[in-house]
């Protein structure tokens, strides 16, 4: 039962991740008042980029080909942690550890493909990238150990961190490790005030900057990789906030409503946030760190 | 009711920091109101509910949020300026000592050996805390109206200090305690007024140039 829930919230996953930025680009639509692009435009972007042809800079090594996949296998590997995280096949300790990992693993790659390209524009974005993931990764680390010791548990799972955060961990300090979290999954996902997924200023790109040279299936496994993020941390910071259900069918639809609400959320602050100025942003992840690391005090002192 | 106090005293600190970081003064009297409003909101959820508590909260927000911000914004008003641009410690050193001080005060909090009922509070350490950021503020900036907002942040914190520690503190001390902030925020409010109005600014490190000698 518990393999049947886990794979199907898996499966569920992959099909309706291209949802969540449709997701996000409808609500901004909306606000903006305009009707905007119908849901499941990300989908048929997808397919397109699917069915053409690619082209290749003559200065690239084989570095940059590989980029796309393993950015793609990353983010799978992710989801797979993150989906069972209720109760499924694989949980086992220092697993957000891995998770993290896998994120940077990913991210490495992505970097490295587009030094590889030596287009100024790349290398920019790749800096930037790097210098703002190292910020990111604190604050991950900080919220999500934090979390762990609200919990009150010592195994260091991903499973533990979501059925003893709702029940153990204070208020005040549960508060402040969400929202250092949600900050950390704004950055982490390229998303305003960080990045802006939808500037057309390479100037101004970070996440995009990088991926200015893909083309063809490449875009779009890194396209879909960054669906498969945004879902797999979408999923995980409802999970940690909502207490944990047994009922197979509550799960899927907490799984699924989870990731959808983290999504509006996110589409509600593109709307009403500008991205912030390039030096600004270290304020903001530090900030977040100072929250974290405030609510980690808290719990220490308790 | 813990966990309440508990929201209250995190927004002090959270208040706290925004201070250490801001340099525009509105902003500055804006953050100082909350902490007014704040620790007027604390004794009600504390203690219980008596006529003592309701008049402590309602004059300590009478005091803190209203009439504080009145005088300064009046001091203010005489001046053209509009932030501090440079302290004698930045805005981002600032924020980082606050977070070595935060540190600090949770460690010296937990050697102190207090009444049990305050022991296991959040409300020492908060104290704590605040009282270091107003002696900050106090040391690290120029502007006389960003002591005088140090001066009153570090009272905030003894305030707390006193709330978590002698919940039977006597109704007049605490009164009287309130009527003295007051006269002194009074008093360096019309001091702060004179100097805009004669040196055209604020910061006190000019004022050495009043020597006749130089």
């Amino acid at each position: 039962m518990e393999t049947l829930s886990y794979l199907t919230e898996f499966v569920l996953a992959l099909v309706l991740a291209p949802l969540l930025p449709g997701i996000v680009r409808r609500i901004k639509a909306r606000v903006g008042g305009r009707t905007g692009a119908p849901l499941l435009q990300v989908y048929r972007d997808l397919w397109k980029l699917l069915h053409k042809g690619q082209v290749l800079s003559d200065s690239v090594s084989p570095v940059f080909r590989l980029a796309p996949p393993a950015v793609l296998a990353a983010s799978l590997l992710a989801l797979s942690l993150v989906c069972g995280v209720d109760g499924g096949p694989i949980s086992f300790a220092g697993d957000f550890l891995l998770l993290l990992g896998l994120f940077s693993a990913g991210r490495f790659f992505l970097m490295l493909a587009a030094l590889d390209t030596s287009s100024s524009f790349e290398g920019m974005g790749a800096s930037r990238e790097a210098a703002f993931a190292a910020l990111t990764e604190i604050v991950l680390m900080l919220s999500l150990g934090g979390g762990l010791l609200a919990a009150g548990d010592h195994t260091a799972t991903l499973r533990a961190l979501c059925q003893g955060l709702p029940h153990h961990g204070t208020q005040a300090a549960t508060a402040l490790l969400a929202a250092a979290f949600f900050a950390a999954f704004l950055a982490e996902n390229g998303r305003i005030p960080v990045d802006d997924p939808t500037t057309h200023l390479e100037l101004t790109m970070i996440h995009e900057a990088m991926i200015l040279d893909h083309s063809g299936p490449d875009l779009a496994f890194l396209e879909y990789a960054g669906c498969l993020k945004l879902w797999a941390l979408g999923a995980l910071t409802t999970s940690i906030i909502l207490p944990t259900v047994d009922n197979f069918w509550l799960r899927i639809v907490l799984s699924v409503g989870g990731a959808a609400s983290t999504a509006l959320l996110t589409g509600i602050i593109e709307s009403s946030l500008a991205r912030l100025r390039m030096p600004r942003v270290p304020q903001l992840l530090l900030g977040a760190a100072g929250l974290s690391l405030l609510a980690l005090f808290l719990l220490v002192w308790r | 009711m813990r966990d309440l106090v508990d929201i209250l005293l995190l927004l002090l600190v959270l208040s706290d920091f925004l201070l250490l970081g801001t340099s525009f003064f509105r902003t500055s009297i804006k953050l100082a109101t909350a902490q007014g409003l704040l620790l007027g909101l604390l004794p009600l959820f504390d203690h219980e509910l008596t006529a003592r508590t309701v008049v402590l909260a309602l004059g300590t927000v009478a005091v803190k949020a209203l009439a504080f911000p009145r005088i300064l914004h009046y001091a203010l008003r005489e001046s053209g300026e509009r932030r501090e641009r440079e302290p004698f410690v930045g805005y981002a050193l600032s924020l980082v000592l606050g977070a070595v001080f935060l540190g600090l005060s949770f460690w010296f909090s937990s050697r102190l050996s207090l009444p049990a009922d305050a022991g296991d509070s959040f409300a020492v350490p908060a104290s704590f805390f605040t009282a270091a950021t107003g002696l900050f503020l106090f040391i690290s900036r120029r502007q006389a109206l960003h002591q005088i907002l140090g001066y009153f942040v570090l009272e905030n914190g003894i305030y707390i200090f006193g709330l978590a520690v002698v919940p039977d503190e006597p109704f007049l001390v605490e009164v009287g305690v309130l009527l003295d902030v007051l006269v002194a925020v009074f008093v360096m409010g019309f001091v702060l007024f004179h100097i805009h109005r004669h040196l055209e600014t604020a910061d006190v490190s000019q004022l050495s140039q009043l020597r006749e000698d130089r």
